[in-house]
């Protein structure tokens, strides 16, 4: 049986002139958390559309479970359906308002023809922490907490071996956002599915994931396991990104220095030559500006960084000032 | 010292087709010279209306009762030839969405130099070379060219930056700032706070923050007044508030956001169970009651009132013993 619950291979992605995605490579081990982080517009949703085959991508390979799921058509993706779902950050958007939560959350096995569907659906709703009787509200009726449990359900329901969840909690308050991440933790380990955690969100990341993979401008800059990035980031993007989000902590925070980068981030449409970063980065050198920095692993557990400056050891630059500076 | 903004028991009700909404109850808190006093709190607190009723911003389905002091003038129930000349020139607003602040049909340079001639009178000249400083000021690169490019041209950080540029053009006392980096990446985001520690730093702003963001709180505030359902239910200074919270609203929000190096197999984020009461009238009782682990019998029959001296709490069962969040 196959170790790997998703292999994504130089994924690639293009809409038109715009190249959202531009040759990702990527692997999610069963019942292992990946998080895919990154900021606006650098392309990390469209890997999961892609993923769940939202998307048909332009170039690259995405297996599920082993089956190559690329250009599967509508028919022939059928049987792979269960194998993946998703989880979207607005779940208002996304649950269909004219239908009952019991057969929003039934949906995907009646596609199926299963049958047994309400026991399912009741079972699935109490997993997330709601009451059956739930089933018979419309979505409107429910807290913006409560509809994401209602997705949750319905993604879960048909017992998938990969969750793609984008963004589940960016919508949602901050208390409300603890009880979803306590919910996706304690499904994660009781189910053990794999899931792809789309986010902006840092502290998120460090509570969900196993491993980390950072994405910029439709590449990914480095990738690797949950404590190697956060204790040593190598690539200068992460180490920015690392720097820049807040704690909430006064003491911390204000011993901390954030790197400024710089407001323009580069179009997708017109990506920079060499290495995508370059513009913003505070170290680049001539090579960075014209050759296009390859993936190397530097370090245990599957490591990899692509960045010119960093040493096959894992050294390189630190591009954070030193924390406690007066400020 | 006197303090600059003093909003007194300041309530708002709105009218809606289901009847009154209470969105603010007798709030109360001060500003003082060059301070940045925090507005945290979740959806529906009422920490933006609040903000809004400051300088007569909202529409006319509010009714406004209380007082707000700036610098010794009443500005609740002020002519509007008053709230004219206040707004902008003496507080200023940064909203979240730059891109609705802005007009698309002029340059940034035209609409910082409008509000230049507008409220102080510079003639053509002197506004526009005013502009180009204030671009600088706000760490806009090459502002001398930047002062001519139209808002589409910016990026999303750009424009927020233009927007802090034309609200300290005047040199206002104080600046309300309502989430202004909820819209924006963490990288983008570290830049803008830092304009605004530079602004109180070099022209001595004083800065309502209003945020749901924790650390963006903790970057920033000197103070910080958490609110809940319409009310402030404590208010401390920042280090004091973080490491001592004492309403457990505030102990729950702490414990919500999980901790730097901390996993699910280690740490359990705190829920807070139930939801925020959407309050027709505010009721004689704590309005967090129904959600609250500690809450006792007083909580449900008689409303909590802040508490005197620098760290204030509103709770029948505040938490004085140290809690880990």
């Amino acid at each position: 049986m196959d170790d790997n619950a998703l292999e994504v291979e130089d994924l690639v992605m293009h809409f038109g002139p715009v190249r959202a995605v531009d040759g990702v490579t990527l692997r999610i081990r069963q019942g292992t958390v990946v998080a895919l982080v990154g900021e606006s517009g650098s392309g990390k949703s469209t890997v999961g559309r892609c993923i769940v085959r939202l998307l048909e991508p332009t170039g690259g390979t995405v297996r599920l479970a082993g089956a190559d799921i690329t250009h599967l058509n509508r028919r022939r993706l059928r049987p792979h359906r269960r194998d993946v779902s998703i989880v979207f950050q607005d779940p208002a958007g996304s649950l269909d308002p004219r239908l009952s939560v019991g057969d929003i959350v039934g949906e995907p096995l009646r596609l199926m023809r299963r049958k047994d569907i309400s026991t399912k659906v009741s079972e699935s709703l109490r997993r997330v922490g709601l009451r059956p009787e739930v089933a018979q509200r419309a979505p409107h009726e429910l807290s913006g907490g409560q509809r994401q449990r209602v997705s949750i359900a319905r993604a879960l329901i048909s017992e998938p071996r990969l969750l793609v969840a984008d963004e589940p909690t960016s919508a949602l308050d901050v208390s409300v956002q603890a009880a979803v991440l306590n919910l996706l933790a304690d499904l994660q380990r009781d189910l053990g599915f794999a899931c792809l955690f789309i986010t902006h969100d840092l502290s998120a990341v460090e509570y969900l994931a196993d491993e980390v993979a950072v994405m910029y401008l439709g590449q990914l800059v480095e990738q690797g396991p949950r404590a190697r990035i956060f204790g040593k980031p190598a690539h200068p993007y992460t180490q920015a990104l690392l720097s820049a989000a807040p704690v909430p902590d006064p003491a911390e925070q204000r011993a901390r220095r954030p790197v400024l980068l710089g407001d323009d981030l580069p179009s997708a449409i017109d990506p920079p030559p060499g290495c995508r970063f370059h513009t913003r980065c505070p170290v680049a050198v001539d090579t960075c500006r014209t050759v296009v920095p390859e993936s190397r692993t530097i370090g245990e557990g599957g490591h990899q960084v692509a960045c010119h400056l960093v040493k096959d050891d894992g050294t390189g630059p630190d591009v954070r000032p030193t924390e406690g500076a007066a400020r | 010292m006197k303090p600059v903004l003093a909003v007194k028991d300041l309530s708002v009700t709105f009218r809606t087709e289901d009847g009154p909404l209470s969105a603010v109850d007798r709030v109360s808190f001060e500003v003082g010279d060059g301070e940045v006093l925090a507005v945290v709190g979740e959806s529906g607190c009422g920490k933006s209306v609040t903000a809004m009723s400051i300088a007569g911003l909202l529409p006319r389905t509010a009714t406004v009762n209380g007082s707000v002091e700036l610098d010794g003038t009443e500005l609740i129930g002020a002519d509007k030839r008053t709230l004219r000349s206040i707004r902008g020139r003496e507080v200023a607003y940064i909203f979240q969405e730059p891109m609705t602040s802005l007009n698309p049909v002029f340059t940034v340079g035209h609409q910082i130099i409008e509000v230049l001639r507008t409220h102080i009178g510079l003639n053509r000249q002197a506004a526009h070379a005013r502009a180009i400083e204030l671009l600088k000021l706000v760490g806009i690169p090459s502002a001398e060219r930047r002062v001519g490019d139209y808002p589409h041209q910016l990026s999303g950080g750009m424009r927020q930056r233009v927007m802090i540029a034309m609200a300290v053009a005047c040199d206002p006392k104080v600046l309300i700032a309502d989430e202004p980096t909820t819209a924006l990446d963490v990288t983008i985001q570290a830049g803008i706070l830092d304009v605004l520690r530079g602004l109180r730093e070099r022209l001595g702003t004083s800065i309502v923050l209003i945020t749901h963001d924790l650390g963006v709180v903790a970057d920033l505030a000197d103070r910080v007044a958490v609110m809940y359902a319409g009310r402030v239910v404590e208010t401390a200074e920042v280090h004091d508030l973080f490491a001592h919270p004492e309403h457990p609203y505030t102990v729950g929000l702490l414990g919500a956001s999980p901790a730097a190096g901390r996993h699910a197999e280690s740490q359990r984020l705190n829920e807070i169970p139930g939801l925020v009461p959407v309050l027709t009238e505010q009721p004689d009782a704590c309005t967090f009651a129904d959600r609250c682990s500690r809450a006792v019998d007083t909580c449900t029959s008689s409303q909590p009132q802040l508490t005197d001296g620098p760290h204030r709490v509103a709770c029948w069962n505040p938490v004085r013993e140290r809690v880990e969040v």
